[in-house]
C-alpha cells in the first residue's frame, strides 16, 4: 500500500514538470512533418469506406485509381513536408534529407506496385479493397520507419508495415502456397520483431533512453556498456530478417514464391528499403557498438548463399528471391564501410534496387497469367520472339541486376564497391566481385531462355495492359536514369547521409 | 567548310553515329530491305566520318589528339574524356572499315529478326569505337562491358548449333575477367581520386599514389587478366574457338577483327602504360605464354577439320605475335605489334567473310566437304588466295610487315624468342596453304560443289575492300607506321628511362 501511495505521489509531483517540459499539444508544424503518413492513412481509410459501396466486379479500377491518387498525393505532400525540416512529436520524428529520401522512395515504390496491380488483381480475382488499403497502410509504416528517431516508434512503424505485408502475401486465397507464404512470413516475422523489441529493451537498459540521439550520445561518450553489444546484435537479428540477409533469410524463397507477384515486387523493395533506413539509423547514427563483424559476416554469407542457391532455381520467383538475398548482401557491404561513404552508397543502392526489382516483378506478374501458372524458367522460352518489347525490358532489368553499365544496378554496385575499397575492406570487396560474377550466370540463364530457345506453344502472351506498361516504363526509365546520370540522386543521398551523421546537439532527454 | 573546326566533336560523332543509327532503326517498320540499306548507310557514314581522324592527326609524339574532356558525373569524379593517338586512331578506322562489310556480308544470311540483328551490330560498333577512344578509365570500362552484351546476343541469337553454350561461355569468361579490372580501377580511384588516364599515369610516375609499391603487382595482374582473356592469351583462349565457330559471319568478323584487339590495345595502353615497371618485371613469362600461344595455336590449326575453327585458332597464333611484340619493349616490336593488329583485323576478317560465303552455299564448314572449288568458283578462289597469302605473311601484303617487325623486336629482346616465334610464321604457311590446297585444288570431289555459284556483286563489293587494304598496307606501310611510330615512342618513354636508371646504377 505504502509503495503504491509513494509511487502515486511521485507521479503527482513530477507531473507538472513533465507537462511544463513539453508543450501539451503538437504544433501545426508537427503535423506537417508527418503529412505523407496522414495523407496515406486518409486514402487507405477512404478505400475501406468506399469498397463496400461498389459493385465487387467493377471496383478494381476505381479503387486502384483512389490508391494511386493517394500515393501521388503523398508524394506531393512529401515535397511539402520537406519544407519543414526538424523534429516533431516530442522528438519522435525527424524530417531531414535522409527521411525525405526514403519517403520519396517507398511511396514511389508503392505507386508503381499499385500501377502494376491494376490488371493483375482482375486476372487473379483478388479483392481490390483490402489489397490497396493494405498497401497504403503498409506504406504508412514504411515511411514512418524512415523518419522515426525513437526506437519504440520505429518498432510500431515496423509492425504496421509488417502486418500489412503478412496479409498481402496471403491474398491469393485459392492457392495453398499463398497461405503457406503468409503464415510462414507471419510466424517468422513475429519472431524476428520480438528479437528487435528485445534489442530495444536492452538498449534502453544500456543507455537509459530509446531516443536515437540520446543513445548515440551515450555510445559515443567512450564507455560503452556491455549490454549495448547484445542489444546491437539482437536488433540486427530483427532487422536482418526484414531485409532478408543470411542467416535470417530462410523464409524468403517460400514467401516470395507464394505471394502475389506485384506484392513480391513491393515487399522485396519497400519494407526492405525502410528496414535498411532503420538499420542505417541504428548502426550509423546511433553508432551501434560491435557492429562491424556482425555485418561483415552477414554480408559475406548473404552474397554467397543467395547467389549459389539462385544458380539451381527453375522458378523465376524463387530465383529472384535468392537474388534479393544476394543483393541484401551487397548492400550490407556498404554498412561495413566507413559511415560517410557507406550510408550514401547504401541509400543509392536501395533506390536502384527498387527501380530494377519492382520492374522485374512487374514483368513476371504479367507473364504469370491467371493463377500464376507460368513462372518457371521454361515458360520464358522464346519470349524474345513472341513479345520482343517485354523481353527487351526484362533483359534490361536483368542486366541491371547483374550490374552492367548504363543501368542503375551498375552504379549501385560501383558505389558500394568503392566505399568498401576506400574503407580498406579488401576481403569483402573481393567476395563481392566474385559473387557478382557468379550472379551473372543465373540472370543470364533467363536471358538465354528468352532469346535463344524456341518458344513453347502453350504459354499465352497477352498484350501488356496500359497500367502495367506504365509501371514497367517508369521502372525502366528510373533504372536508365540512375545508370546514365546517377549524380543528382547520389548527391541527394550523400546530403541525406551527411545530415544523418552530422553531430547535433542532443535534445532534452529526461534521464533517470 | 573548315574541317578543322570539327575536331572537338569528331570523336563523339564517330563514336555515336552507329548507336544513333541503331536507335533510329527501332523506328523503321519491319521491312527487312529498308533496315539493311539504312544500316549500311549509317555504317558507311561512320566510316567516312572516321577518315577525318587519320587525315587530321598530327604525326608527332606527345599528347592525345581530338581530346574532349567534360564532367559526366561529379561524384565520383567521372569524366567524359576521349582522345586518340597514332595507335587508337587506326583501331577506330579498322572498326568503321569492317562494319559496313559486315552489313553487306549479312545481307542474305540473316533472314529472321533482321531488325534486332542490325541494331545489335550498330550498338556493338559504338561500344567498340568507345573502347579505343576513352581516356577515362571508367568510361573505358563502361564501353568495354558494353561490347559484351550485343556480341553475346549476336552469337546466341543468330549463331549455329551450339550457339547458346558458346554465347554463355564467352559472356562468363569476359565478365569474370573484367571484374578484376574493375577492382583494380576502383583501387586506383580510391587512391588518386581520379579515373583520368593521364592523371593517374602522372600520379604513378611521380610517386603520388600511397601504397602503390605493394599493390602494383596486383593492379597489373587485375588489368592483365581482363585483357588476356580478350586477346586471348594461352591458356585463357578456350572460349574463342567456340565463340567463333558458332557466331554468325558478321559476329566472327568483328570478334576476330576488332574485339580481340581490345585486349591487345588494353595491354599496350593501360597495363604497360600505367605499370611499366611491373610490365617489365613480368615480361618474360608473358612472352613465354605468347610463344606458347603462337606455336600451340598454329599446331592446333593444322589438324582442324573445320575451316572456321582453323581460322579461329590461327587468331590465337597471330595474336600471340602482338603480345610478343608489345612485351619486347622495342621500337620495332611495338610498331610491329600495332601493325599486326591492323593486318590481322583485315586478313582474318576477310577469311571469316569468305568462310561465311561458303557456308551460305553449302551450310557446312568441314574442309573435307570441299575440294576443287577453284573450278566452279574462280573469283572466289582468287579472293581467298589473296587473303590467305596476306594472313600467311607474304611480302607485299600486309601480314608480312607486322610479323617482320615483331620478329626483329623479339630478336632484340632475346634471340631465342625470335627464333621460336619465327617457326610460327612457317606453321601459319603450312596450315593455311594446306587448307587452301584441300579446298580449292584438284578435282571436284563432291558432285554438289560443281553447281556452286561464284561471287555475286554484293559479295565482291564486300571482299574487294579487304583485298585492296591488304595490298596497300603491304606496299605502303609507312602511311600507317608514320602515325603509329610517334605514339609508340611515347609509350616507350618510361622504358628508356627505366633502362637508363638501371644502367646508372
Amino acid at each position: 500500500m505504502t509503495m503504491m501511495a509513494m509511487t502515486l505521489t511521485t507521479i503527482a509531483h513530477s507531473l507538472p514538470g513533465l507537462l511544463a517540459q513539453a508543450p501539451m499539444l503538437p504544433q501545426g508544424a508537427d503535423y506537417m512533418r508527418i503529412l505523407p503518413e496522414l495523407v496515406l492513412s486518409f486514402f487507405g481509410m477512404l478505400i475501406m469506406v468506399v469498397d463496400p459501396l461498389l459493385d465487387e466486379d467493377n471496383s478494381h479500377q476505381s479503387l486502384g485509381a483512389i490508391a494511386l491518387i493517394g500515393t501521388l498525393a503523398a508524394l506531393a505532400s512529401t515535397f511539402w513536408m520537406a519544407q519543414y525540416p526538424g523534429t516533431a512529436f516530442w522528438n519522435m520524428v525527424r524530417v531531414e534529407g535522409f527521411s525525405i529520401f526514403f519517403h520519396y522512395l517507398v511511396i514511389a515504390i508503392a505507386a508503381v506496385a499499385i500501377l502494376s496491380s491494376f490488371e493483375y488483381l482482375r486476372v487473379q480475382r483478388i479483392r481490390a479493397g483490402e489489397y490497396y488499403g493494405l498497401i497504403l497502410f503498409g506504406t504508412v509504416g514504411m515511411s514512418l520507419m524512415s523518419s522515426a528517431i525513437e526506437l519504440v516508434l520505429i518498432f510500431i512503424a515496423l509492425e504496421i508495415s509488417s502486418i500489412s505485408t503478412y496479409v498481402l502475401a496471403g491474398l491469393r486465397r485459392r492457392e495453398a502456397s499463398s497461405s503457406e507464404s503468409s503464415l510462414k512470413y507471419f510466424l517468422l516475422g513475429s519472431f524476428a520483431t520480438a528479437f528487435f523489441l528485445y534489442g530495444v529493451a536492452l538498449m534502453f537498459g544500456a543507455t537509459g533512453s530509446t531516443n536515437i540521439d540520446a543513445i548515440s550520445q551515450v555510445l559515443r561518450s567512450g564507455n560503452v556498456p556491455v549490454l549495448a553489444y547484445l542489444a546491437t546484435a539482437l536488433m540486427f537479428v530483427g532487422l536482418g530478417f526484414k531485409v532478408a540477409s543470411a542467416p535470417f533469410h530462410i523464409w524468403t524463397p517460400d514467401v516470395y514464391e507464394g505471394a502475389p507477384a506485384p506484392v513480391v515486387g513491393l515487399m522485396s523493395t519497400g519494407p526492405k528499403a525502410a528496414a535498411f533506413a532503420v538499420l542505417l539509423r541504428v548502426m550509423f547514427e546511433a553508432n551501434a557498438p560491435g557492429r562491424f563483424w556482425l555485418i561483415w559476416a552477414s554480408a559475406a554469407l548473404s552474397m554467397t548463399l543467395g547467389n549459389v542457391a539462385a544458380l539451381v532455381q527453375d522458378n523465376v520467383k524463387r530465383l529472384l528471391a535468392y537474388s534479393s538475398i544476394a543483393h541484401a548482401g551487397y548492400l550490407l557491404v556498404a554498412f561495413a564501410a566507413q559511415p560517410e561513404l557507406g550510408a550514401s552508397a547504401a541509400m543509392f543502392y536501395t533506390a536502384a534496387y527498387a527501380a530494377m526489382n519492382v520492374g522485374a516483378f512487374a514483368v513476371v506478374s504479367h507473364i504469370a497469367n491467371a493463377g500464376e501458372k507460368y513462372v518457371t524458367l521454361e515458360d520464358y522460352a522464346g519470349l524474345g520472339r513472341k513479345s520482343p518489347v517485354l523481353a527487351a525490358t526484362f533483359t534490361f532489368f536483368l542486366m541491371s541486376l547483374i550490374g552492367i553499365p548504363i543501368t542503375g544496378g551498375f552504379f549501385a554496385k560501383f558505389y558500394v564497391l568503392s566505399a568498401a575499397l576506400k574503407s580498406d575492406l579488401v576481403g569483402l570487396a573481393i567476395i563481392l566481385v566474385l559473387n557478382s560474377a557468379l550472379g551473372a550466370y543465373y540472370y543470364l540463364r533467363i536471358i538465354v531462355m528468352m532469346y535463344m530457345r524456341e518458344p513453347r506453344g502453350e504459354v499465352p502472351v497477352t498484350p501488356v495492359p496500359v497500367a502495367a506498361g506504365l509501371a514497367i516504363a517508369v521502372c525502366m526509365l528510373a533504372t536508365l536514369y540512375l545508370g546514365v546520370v546517377p549524380g543528382p540522386v547520389l548527391d541527394y543521398a550523400a546530403q541525406g547521409a551527411h545530415q544523418l551523421l552530422s553531430d547535433r546537439a542532443a535534445p532534452i532527454v529526461s534521464r533517470r | 567548310m573548315n574541317l578543322e573546326s570539327l575536331s572537338p566533336f569528331i570523336l563523339s560523332l564517330v563514336t555515336f553515329i552507329p548507336a544513333g543509327g541503331g536507335l533510329l532503326i527501332l523506328l523503321i517498320p519491319r521491312r527487312d530491305r529498308d533496315i539493311k540499306v539504312f544500316a549500311f548507310v549509317i555504317s558507311l557514314l561512320a566510316f567516312v566520318a572516321s577518315l577525318h581522324l587519320p587525315v587530321h592527326l598530327h604525326r608527332e609524339p606527345g599528347a592525345f589528339k581530338f581530346e574532349i574532356d567534360k564532367i559526366w558525373i561529379s561524384s565520383p569524379n567521372i569524366h567524359y574524356h576521349m582522345g586518340i593517338d597514332g595507335i587508337s586512331v587506326w583501331l577506330v578506322v579498322l572498326t568503321t572499315f569492317l562494319t559496313p562489310l559486315c552489313v553487306l556480308i549479312s545481307w542474305t544470311s540473316i533472314h529472321e529478326r533482321v531488325k534486332e540483328f542490325f541494331i545489335l551490330l550498330l550498338i556493338l560498333e559504338t561500344a567498340l569505337i568507345g573502347v579505343f577512344t576513352s581516356l577515362d578509365l571508367f568510361l573505358f570500362y563502361f564501353f568495354w562491358e558494353a561490347t559484351l552484351i550485343p556480341m553475346a546476343l549476336l552469337i546466341g541469337m543468330y549463331g549455329h548449333g551450339r550457339r547458346v553454350y558458346a554465347a554463355v561461355k564467352y559472356f562468363l569468361f569476359t565478365m569474370i575477367g573484367s571484374m578484376f579490372m574493375l577492382a583494380a580501377i576502383l583501387w586506383l580511384y580510391a587512391k588518386t581520386g581520379s579515373f583520368d588516364f593521364t592523371v593517374i599515369q602522372n600520379a604513378i610516375r611521380n610517386g603520388g599514389v600511397p601504397g602503390f609499391e605493394s599493390a602494383s603487382l596486383w593492379l597489373f595482374l587485375g588489368f592483365f587478366i581482363a585483357f588476356a582473356v580478350k586477346v586471348p592469351l594461352f591458356p585463357l583462349h578456350t572460349w574463342l574457338p567456340d565463340a567463333h565457330v558458332e557466331a554468325p559471319t558478321a559476329g566472327s568478323v568483328l570478334l576476330a577483327g576488332v574485339l580481340l584487339k581490345m585486349g591487345t590495345y588494353g595491354l599496350l595502353r593501360f597495363d604497360v602504360g600505367l605499370f611499366p615497371e611491373q610490365a617489365r618485371r613480368n615480361a618474360s613469362w608473358i612472352m613465354v605464354l605468347a610463344l606458347i600461344g603462337i606455336i600451340y595455336g598454329a599446331l592446333v590449326s593444322l589438324v582442324q577439320p573445320n575451316m572456321k575453327k582453323l581460322i579461329a585458332y590461327s587468331s590465337v597464333s597471330h595474336l600471340g605475335f602482338v603480345v610478343l611484340g608489345i612485351f619486347s619493349f622495342t621500337t620495332a616490336g611495338l610498331n610491329g605489334a600495332v601493325f599486326v593488329m591492323l593486318a590481322h583485323g583485315v586478313a582474318t576478317g576477310g577469311l571469316f567473310m569468305l568462310a561465311g560465303i561458303l557456308y551460305e552455299r553449302r551450310h557446312t564448314y568441314e574442309i573435307s566437304e570441299f575440294g576443287g572449288l577453284a573450278t566452279p568458283m574462280p573469283k572466289y578462289a582468287t579472293f581467298f588466295l589473296v587473303t590467305v597469302l596476306a594472313s600467311v605473311g607474304l611480302p607485299l601484303l600486309n601480314g608480312f610487315i607486322g610479323e617482320f617487325l615483331v620478329l626483329s623486336g623479339a630478336f632484340q629482346a632475346r634471340p631465342i624468342y625470335g627464333i621460336l616465334a619465327a617457326t610460327g610464321v612457317i606453321w601459319s604457311a603450312c596450315y593455311l596453304l594446306w587448307m587452301y590446297q584441300r579446298v580449292f585444288f584438284g578435282k571436284v570431289t563432291h558432285e554438289i560443289n560443281n553447281a556452286l555459284p561464284d561471287l555475286n556483286l554484293r559479295e565482291k563489293a564486300a571482299l574487294s575492300p579487304i583485298a585492296v587494304a591488304a595490298l596497300v598496307m603491304g606496299v605502303a606501310p609507312l602511311l600507317w607506321l608514320s602515325a603509329i611510330d610517334p605514339a609508340v615512342q611515347t609509350a616507350l618513354v618510361p622504358f628508356t628511362q627505366l633502362a637508363s636508371k638501371v644502367v646508372g646504377r
